[in-house]
This record gives structure tokens, sequence and C-alpha cells, in this order.
């Protein structure tokens, strides 16, 4: 076929392009949904809690990971700095992912429990008064900014549709409670959303105390989003592991 | 030319090309803006506001106001001009393309004021929520039909190889964006959602998105722009019609594969980073292929370089693509790569080639239709050459501080003192950042002060072709 008669015939011409143009993506998108070991076998990570899910809500809504990555690459002094390089599976939940492409600031990957929350809730209203030579904005009005959870069981919903493991009635509690284990399997049952979200606002989870911000009186999104960020990285306990454990995934 | 009055009786369908060549300087301005502010506030963080305008809810505002504002505009204007006169046919659908104008001026609009409230999907250069997804859509298969449709009227049975560019580039753009924006909204009278893949998957598809938003919405289709306007200023054919061919249906199948080198040594699997890492490298050839049939289309008339700063632009346009063609390939490397990703040093590649490639073309195209288009003479080209000055300038001076700023926050961030310890806390690395930062607001704000030598200069000839038309038309009566 001579490439004059594609020139003659456009429906030819479009045939010829849809095919050029759909092989890379399907070598290279299909297969990291069949291929195994693509996500690790590794224990702790569950999905985001009605109140971490807000958080992460509001960490996506201000464009936190136009400056902040949360993907550690395994080099030496990524590790000294950070921590252990991430894994596919830690953000096997994460819609959507946020690697981030930039670090303006820290990879926050692994910033959960590395400070207080009364450090985060500081940083966040003035992150120059901790950090002199920071040039992130200030966000007080997240403090001021009381949270709408009245949609946390929808927004939970929806995750569920896109296959993040919600349970919604008793036999996918059970699920999680072998999965997840009973404390954690509690807070992802749909139907407790709002009442897990206040007591985790007021309480604490996973070994982080309660009233994030501060403010025992209220749900602040400043309560959300130091939760969220307070789980960053936590859910692994490598070690657990080998060090090589997870080089073969890779 | 025949007279502006009468769009019914005219051969070609002007009106559209006018109506989006004026949003694309309008885009371009505010875009461009944009950028000089959250510039800006890297280097002077008070200029933040929250809870509207700090850098995260605004950047999607600078990179969509050029990418699809500017760069759009653009392209929907140079694209239905070069069908129409490619093809020796009137552009199809009067009503579907007048769609097409207003669809697009609503998508940048409302995606302008979503970003502001805070509805975003949280993915680069896709951070429209799903109702404007599903507008985009809409509005993206209007355009095929419009184009394509042309292409089938035409009296012209062989279809010119700046038409193969754009139809690739409306082809590949609807695959990418329905692939990158499948979601599953919270409820369907909100505008949040969450996208349907995760992790991993979720970043390849992103990748494979945002690369060949690159590769066809930035390079492809303003080949084809070039493969128009470049001939026509030159007033010479294309160097090579066999290199067209061979680097049109290279750049086509290779660009695709290209996406994962923005994951290198992330938790991607690393089979896939080698792919990308190797497309990425032979894309270098048929990229090159496009910048020397450009550039060699020249050839005999090189004169023409020094006396005419429109064809100016676009050799140096050309000669910024092969450059950023070429740092590209170069930063797909994996152990380039390991130093250059999260830094300043991608930024920098990013506006090379936006600026110096994607934005030059574009003034050379511009300033070549708009004087035709109102059937006048540039108002002058003098004020195109300091044009060419404050744009090629600001580029440098943008380039230079991110170069800097992108390897010294590498190597700093790699740093070890003689105990084996980090010797660079974060924040010191933030501190070393503030010159180049305040370099490359500069940068941004003098090119921006040519765009804006260039919206005067169009500006004022439009008012002379208006008024020569006006002149003429009474008479006429």
């Amino acid at each position: 076929m001579k490439h004059d008669s594609i020139e003659r015939n456009v429906g030819l011409m479009i045939v010829m392009m849809m095919l050029a143009i759909s092989i890379g993506g399907l070598v290279e998108i299909i297969p990291l949904f069949f291929i195994n070991e693509t996500v690790e076998k590794v224990d702790g990570v569950r999905p985001y809690t009605p109140l971490e899910l807000r958080g992460r809500d509001i960490y996506v809504r201000e464009g936190c990971f136009l400056c902040h990555s949360q993907m550690i690459r395994p080099f030496r002094d990524e590790q000294l700095r950070y921590g252990h390089y991430s894994l596919a599976a830690e953000s096997q939940y994460d819609h959507p992912f946020q690697w981030g492409s930039k670090r303006t600031g820290p990879d926050l990957a692994r910033v959960g429990k590395k400070y207080s929350n009364e450090w985060q809730v500081a940083h966040l209203m003035d992150p120059q008064a901790m950090v002199p030579e920071s040039v992130m904005p200030k966000y007080p009005f997240l403090q001021q900014t009381k949270l709408d959870y009245s949609d946390v069981a929808d927004r939970m919903a929806a995750l569920r549709l896109t296959g993040v493991p919600y349970s919604a009635n008793q036999a996918e509690l059970d699920k999680n409670t072998k999965q997840f284990g009973a404390d954690a399997a509690k807070m992802l049952h749909m139907p407790d959303a709002s009442k897990n979200l206040v007591d985790q606002a007021q309480n604490g989870f996973g070994g982080i105390a309660g009233n994030y911000d501060g403010d025992a009186a209220n749900v602040t999104e400043m309560d959300a989003l130091v939760a969220y960020l307070q789980v960053l990285g936590t859910m692994v306990d490598f070690k657990k592991y080998d060090n090589d454990q997870f080089v073969k995934y890779r | 030319m025949a007279a502006v009055g009468t769009a019914s009786t005219e051969q070609y369908n002007y009106d559209i090309v006018r109506k989006f060549s004026i949003m694309a300087l309008f885009w371009a301005v505010i875009g461009m803006l944009m950028g000089v502010l959250i510039a800006s506030q890297l280097a002077w963080p008070i200029l933040n506001l929250d809870p509207w305008f700090t850098f995260g809810r605004l950047r999607p505002i600078h990179t969509g106001g050029v990418i699809f504002g500017f760069g759009g505009c653009a392209l929907f204007a140079t694209s239905y001009y070069i069908v129409q006169r490619t093809c020796q046919a009137r552009l199809f659908g009067n009503g579907l393309a007048s769609y097409t104008f207003w669809a697009w001026q609503l998508i940048i609009v409302l995606a302008a004021s979503s970003y502001v409230l805070g509805y975003s999907q949280g993915k680069e250069y896709a951070e429209m929520e799903w109702p404007i997804d599903l507008l985009i859509d809409v509005t993206w298969v209007a355009y095929i039909v419009v184009f394509v449709g042309t292409v089938m009227k035409r009296k012209q049975p062989h279809i010119y190889v700046a038409n193969w560019f754009y139809i690739v580039f409306l082809l590949a753009v609807a695959l990418l964006h329905i692939g990158n924006s499948l979601a599953i909204p919270v409820g369907l009278t909100t505008m949040k959602s969450y996208p349907l893949f995760a992790g991993t998957q979720d970043a390849m598809l992103q990748w494979w998105y945002g690369h060949n938003a690159v590769g066809f919405f930035l390079t492809a289709a303003f080949l084809g722009m070039m493969y128009y306007f470049v001939p026509k200023q030159a007033g010479r054919p294309i160097y090579s019609y066999r290199l067209s061919i061979v680097h049109f249906w290279a750049l086509s199948f290779m660009y695709m594969w290209a996406g994962p080198h923005h994951l290198h040594w992330t938790a991607l699997p690393d089979w896939v980073s080698s792919m990308g890492a190797t497309f990425s490298i032979m894309l270098l050839l048929p990229s090159w292929g496009g910048m020397i049939n450009g550039i060699m289309t020249l050839s005999g008339a090189w004169d023409k370089l020094r006396s005419d700063p429109i064809m100016r632009f676009m050799i140096v346009a050309l000669s910024f693509y092969g450059m950023s063609t070429f740092e590209g390939p170069m930063m797909s490397l994996k152990d380039v790569n390991a130093l250059s990703h999260y830094t300043d040093w991608t930024v920098g590649h990013v506006h090379s080639g936006a600026l110096g490639w994607v934005a030059m073309i574009s003034f050379g195209a511009l300033y070549h239709m708009i004087p035709r288009l109102w059937d006048t003479k540039l108002y002058s080209t003098k004020l195109v050459t300091v044009h060419f000055w404050l744009a090629t300038i600001g580029i440098l001076l943008y380039i230079t501080a991110m170069w800097i700023s992108g390897i010294m926050q590498g190597l700093m961030w790699r740093a070890f003192d003689d105990f084996g310890n980090l010797q660079y806390s974060f924040a010191e690395t933030v501190a070393a950042m503030h010159p180049f930062y305040a370099m490359r607001a500069l940068g941004g704000l003098v090119f921006l002060a040519g765009m804006l030598v260039m919206v005067y200069n169009c500006w004022k000839t439009i008012a002379q072709g208006k008024a020569a038309e006006a002149a003429v038309a009474p008479a006429a009566a």
C-alpha cells in the first residue's frame, strides 16, 4: 500500500492513526491490572476512615500534591530523609493517586506520626512560624471552617464502586474484620460513617490522639486534614519484613 | 481576498477563525498573568491569600489557561483556517463550528472558576471535574466532525501534511481524555468525583495522558500549524515530503509509549519504566525530523531570518523545539531522572518547550493570519521585533533560573557529609531556591510584556482593517 493512497482517503487515514496511537497505551496500562506483582502482598494497608477520607479530599482540593510528593524513591538519601521507599500497595486505595511531580516542599509519604498534632496545626496555620524558610501558603481558614460531613457516606459509596472495600452489610464487615482487624473494619463500615467520623475527631484512632486541632467543640476541616496527614506511611510495619522482601516486586 | 462583510457569501468561514484568534490572545494574557502571579507567590509567599488565591488552587488556572485557553484557541483558529484553505472547501457545519467556539470558551471559564472554588480531580492538566469533562467530550466530538467533515468535502484530492497532524491530534486527545477522565461522581448534583483507578494504575493512566497531552496537543497539533505557516511565510515548499511521512508515523506511534518517564524510580514496575525510557530516547529522531523539515524549508532564503521577524519567530520556535526534544530524552534516562525528578529542572524543561516552541510558533502563525483575516497589513513590523526580543529574553531568564535551581536542588538533596549524614535539611534547600524563584518570575514578566506588545499590535491591526472596511462599505452602498 503506497502512502499516497492513505493521503487520499481520510477514512483509511483515521483507521491507520487509531491503530498507531492505541498500541502504546494498551501495552503499558493493561498488564498493570493483570500482573500480580504490580501491587505487593503486604499486611496493614487499609482504606481511609471517614475522617481521613475527608481530610484527603481537602488535600486534593487545595492542590497540596502540586508542591508535595508522596512517593519515596529507593535511594539512600531518600531513605535517610523520608524512610522506606514507597510501595505500590501503600497507595492502592488512593483515588486519585497523589504521588506528585514536584518537591517545592518535602515528600509526605511517611509524614504520619513524624510530628505532633499541635505541630501540624501550627504549621498549617502559619508555615513560616515553624519553618522560616518555607514558601508555603498559610491555611488558617481550615481551622475556622466546620467540616461538612453530611455526604461522607455517599463519598464512601462512590469509592466502593471503584473497588475500595468499604462495607455496606454484615457479610462485608466480617470480611473486613478478617482482613484489616476489628478496629479498622468498624471504621470502614458505611452505615456508621458519620458517627465514626465524629468519634475519631474527638478520640483519635490508630495511636493518634483525637481533638487534632485543639478545638474540642467543633469538627473542623483542620481536624480532617491532620487526621489524614497523621496516617500517611504508617500502615505497613516494615520491621516485620526482610530488607529485600520487596525488591522482587520492582 | 474577498471582503470580510457578509459571512455566508464568503468562500471560506473566516468569522470563526477571527473569533478564535482574538480569544487566543485573550487567554494568552490571562494564562501568562496567572503564571507570573504564581511564580511570584513562590518567591514571596505573602502573596498567597487563603482560601481562594493560594498557589495550589491557582496553578491549574495558569496551566489550563495557557494550554487549553491560549493553545487550544490557537489550534482551533489555525486548524479551521488551514483545513479550509488546503482543502479548498468551506468549513463543514456553520452551526456546529460556532458551537465549538462558544463551548470552548465556556469550558475554560468553568474550569478556572471551579478551581478557585476548590473543585479538582487532583490530576495534573486533568483537574476539571466530571461535568466539565463531559462538556469537553461533547465539544471535542463536534470539533472532529467539523474538521473531518471539511476534509471529506475537499476539492483538492490530496490531504496536505498539516492536516494529518491535526487529525492525529484530534483522535489522540479524544482517546486520552476519555481514558483519563473515567470517574465515579459522588452524586449527580455534586461536582465531586473519584477517579475510577487508584495507585500505580492511576499513575500510569495519568502519565499516559499527561505525556501525550504534550505529545499530541502541544506537539503534533503545533507541528500541523508549523507545516502550513512556515512554507507560507517563507514562500517555499516544505523541505522533504518523504521525511514528513516517516517522522509523522514514527512520532504518532512512539509518543504514546513515553509516559512512564514521569514515573522513574517510583512504585511503577521497572519494566514499564524501562519501556518509557527507551521510547523517549527513540522519540528524539522523529521530533528532530519535524524540526529539520521546518528549518530546512528556509533553505535558499536564510536572509528572511534577518528581514522578516515573523519568520524569525517560527524558526527560533523550531530551534527551541529541537532543544526541548533533546533535553526531554536526556531527562528520560533513569540516571539523569534520578537527579531531575521533583526538581525545578522539569519546570524549566516544560517552559522551554511551552514558551520556546508552542508559544513562539503560535505567535508566528497569528502574526501571519491576523492581517489576512482582516484584509489589511500588520500595523507594525518593528513591534514584532520588539516582541521577539522580549519573548527570547524572557525565556532565557526563565530556563536559566530553573536549570540552576533544579540541578542545585537535586544535588543538595543527595549530598552527604563526611560522617554519612545528609548535608542539608530540606528547609535549607528551599532557602537556596529564592533568588531563582525571583529570577524566574522576572523572566515570566518579560515574556508577558512581549505578549502585551503583541496584543497592542494586533488590536491596532484589526482596528485598521475594520476602518478600511467601513470606508469601503458606504462607497459601495
